[in-house]
């Protein structure tokens, strides 16, 4: 299917946040606005949480340092990620499929005190 | 073994659970408790529970002072705590069971003399060292429930293995900055490897793998503000009590049916807190996020766990959680001899006044920086640099483009001049370095760009010792 197909070119509104220090390598900013395409461009599938993060590495990251993000294609570990406030092993990981309104939350672990 | 706490007198219930007797409170712990034993859901029973237990709290820090104060407040029996730790003066804008008059002392010592003139009626045993594979078991096996008050990945995990080993209750915190973490682990305590119905999860199970060691951020780099800290302590004290005021700090198995029900702790939420200091609208945000039970394929309490977890494994180094938490492999010489000169090496080239005309960038943040720097440094804080950098890398390198990152000092000095980079102990100015050769700042090694040894700590220890170092 080509990128002409109207499907595709459908995008769905949710939130995107950083916490524990992740805000750092997206503007400084915690709370983002995103837009992502309901249907995969690459792999021609439904959007899901493993596109939204290489989306977020080629559109959202402000700093160099993309290995605090990713590491070898997957999130780096000491992240955990929150879809709607449930932990994403409870929705499927990188397999969740993003609905409109989703609130996504990535907070890095912390280990300090 | 703890007839001497209060005047209970240890029985053995029907269901081989030791229980105490309901007795009197005396005169003392009625009146002092009175205020919580009226709250609705307390009571008398709750009050006798507590007193008859004993809980551990692992650091004395941050979080294990305001945990402290709280669950010795409330009276509890017998009240460990482990640390190895003196009092420091920069402890003492959150370490508050700690003093001024105490600072050189044990920090165990310390708190427990604040804790005894805050209430004298619970047994305090300090543990004056570290915790370790070789300790834990022996001092984590005298309590009825652990908090993780501590400052590290590595001591986490062991702490959490031990806990699931010995089927203790764990109330873990952590906090950096201006972010706090709270969440209840393997409580009800079950034991390891059942996975026949929805058990509770332990850290591993919540946290799999540690981040890696350049991710790890502590309090000494990254800073800490007291309150944020001291709420999670808080709010760590306020589980604890509820855990052991409910009864549910009893391991449930199958010869303890009369262990409570909870469904909701086989799917603990983790407490996420942030402080925002540039936000006017909201102070700031407690969240709290829905995670999952014990996991099949755990480490320390999955289906296989008895097989790969042990506590004499533990004790013999296995597993080694120093390298689980990549600590031995960080390395902090990323440039060659010729690109680096030392602190003391550039104070002595200026004072002769043999140093070439050339730009000092301070990669500090600029809260670091605001409390001094070498003359004429010149500040680009790190995570300005690399957003800097990550902007023209994805702009393509158009011809010109990478001199946008030099600060505009950089005009008033020839354009081959070279540039040294100094931060705070001499890690990041090397990754500045690396990073403006690939910018191609150094015009293919026309331009000399080096970096400072050791960082302003090392300008402290070998140049200025009355210099402002955090």
């Amino acid at each position: 299917m080509g990128s002409s197909e109207p499907t595709s070119c459908e995008t769905i509104p949710i939130t995107v946040e950083f916490s524990g220090g992740l805000e750092m390598l997206f503007s400084n900013k915690a709370k983002h606005a995103v837009a992502v395409p309901s249907i995969d461009p690459v792999t021609n599938s439904p959007f899901n949480i493993g596109h939204l993060i290489r989306h977020l590495v080629d559109n959202l990251i402000t700093d160099d340092r993309t290995d605090l993000f990713v590491l070898d294609d997957h999130l780096r570990p000491g992240i955990l990620v929150l879809i709607n406030d449930a932990d994403w092993e409870l929705e499927g990981e990188e397999e969740y499929e993003i609905q409109s309104g989703d609130a996504i939350l990535f907070v890095s672990t912390l280990h300090g005190g | 073994m703890d007839g001497e706490i209060g005047n209970g007198v240890m029985k053995t219930a029907s269901n081989g659970v030791n229980e105490y007797e309901n007795r009197r409170l005396t005169d003392d712990e009625f009146d002092r408790y009175s205020r919580q034993m009226i709250v609705p859901g307390m009571g008398k029973e709750a009050q006798l529970r507590l007193i008859n237990s004993r809980v551990l709290i692992i650091g004395a820090g941050g979080l294990g002072c305001p945990a402290a104060q709280y669950v010795a407040a409330s009276g509890v029996g017998t009240l460990g705590i482990v640390d190895g730790d003196v009092v420091e003066m920069s402890n003492l804008h959150r370490q508050v069971g700690h003093a001024t008059s105490r600072i050189g002392m044990k920090k165990v010592d310390s708190l427990i003399t604040h804790l005894k003139d805050l209430n004298p009626l619970p047994t305090y045993t300090p543990h004056p060292f570290h915790i370790s594979s070789q300790n834990a078991a022996d001092i984590i096996s005298k309590y009825d429930l652990v908090m993780d008050c501590t400052d590290n990945a590595a001591t986490r995990y062991l702490i959490s293995d031990i806990c699931v080993l010995l089927q203790k209750p764990l109330v873990s915190a952590a906090s950096v900055q201006k972010s706090g973490q709270l969440i209840v682990l393997n409580c009800p305590p079950a034991q390891q490897g059942l996975i026949d119905k929805p058990y509770p999860p332990c850290y591993r199970c919540c946290f799999r793998k540690p981040p890696p060691p350049s991710a790890m951020v502590t309090c000494g780099e990254a800073g800490i503000m007291g309150t944020v800290v001291g709420m999670m302590g808080v709010a760590q004290a306020g589980e604890a009590i509820k855990i052991l005021a409910s009864n549910l700090h009893k391991p449930s198995t199958s010869t303890n049916p009369s262990a409570p029900p909870s469904e909701n702790l086989c799917q603990p939420h983790l407490l996420l807190y942030t402080y925002d200091l540039a936000s006017g609208i909201g102070p700031y945000t407690f969240r709290a996020a829905k995670m999952g039970g014990r996991k099949k394929n755990c480490f320390a309490c999955g289906e296989n766990s008895p097989s790969t977890l042990t506590l004499e494994g533990i004790k013999g180094g296995n597993p080694n959680y120093e390298q689980f938490c990549g600590l031995n492999a960080a390395s902090t010489t990323l440039l060659p001899k010729e690109e680096r000169i030392t602190a003391s090496a550039y104070h002595q080239a200026k004072v002769k006044g043999e140093l070439p005309e050339h730009i000092l960038i301070d990669t500090r943040e600029k809260e670091h920086f605001s409390f001094g720097s070498i003359e004429g440094a010149v500040n680009l804080p790190f995570t300005t640099l690399l957003t800097k950098a990550f902007k023209i890398k994805r702009a393509g390198q158009e011809e010109g483009k990478a001199e946008d990152i030099l600060p505009p000092q950089a005009k008033e000095v020839s354009e081959d001049a070279p540039i040294l980079f100094v931060c705070r102990r001499g890690l990041d100015s090397q990754e500045a370095v690396e990073k403006f050769k690939e910018l191609g700042l150094d015009k293919g090694g026309k331009r000399k760009i080096m970096d400072i040894m050791g960082g302003m700590k090392a300008w402290k220890d070998e140049v200025d010792p009355d210099f402002q170092f955090i």
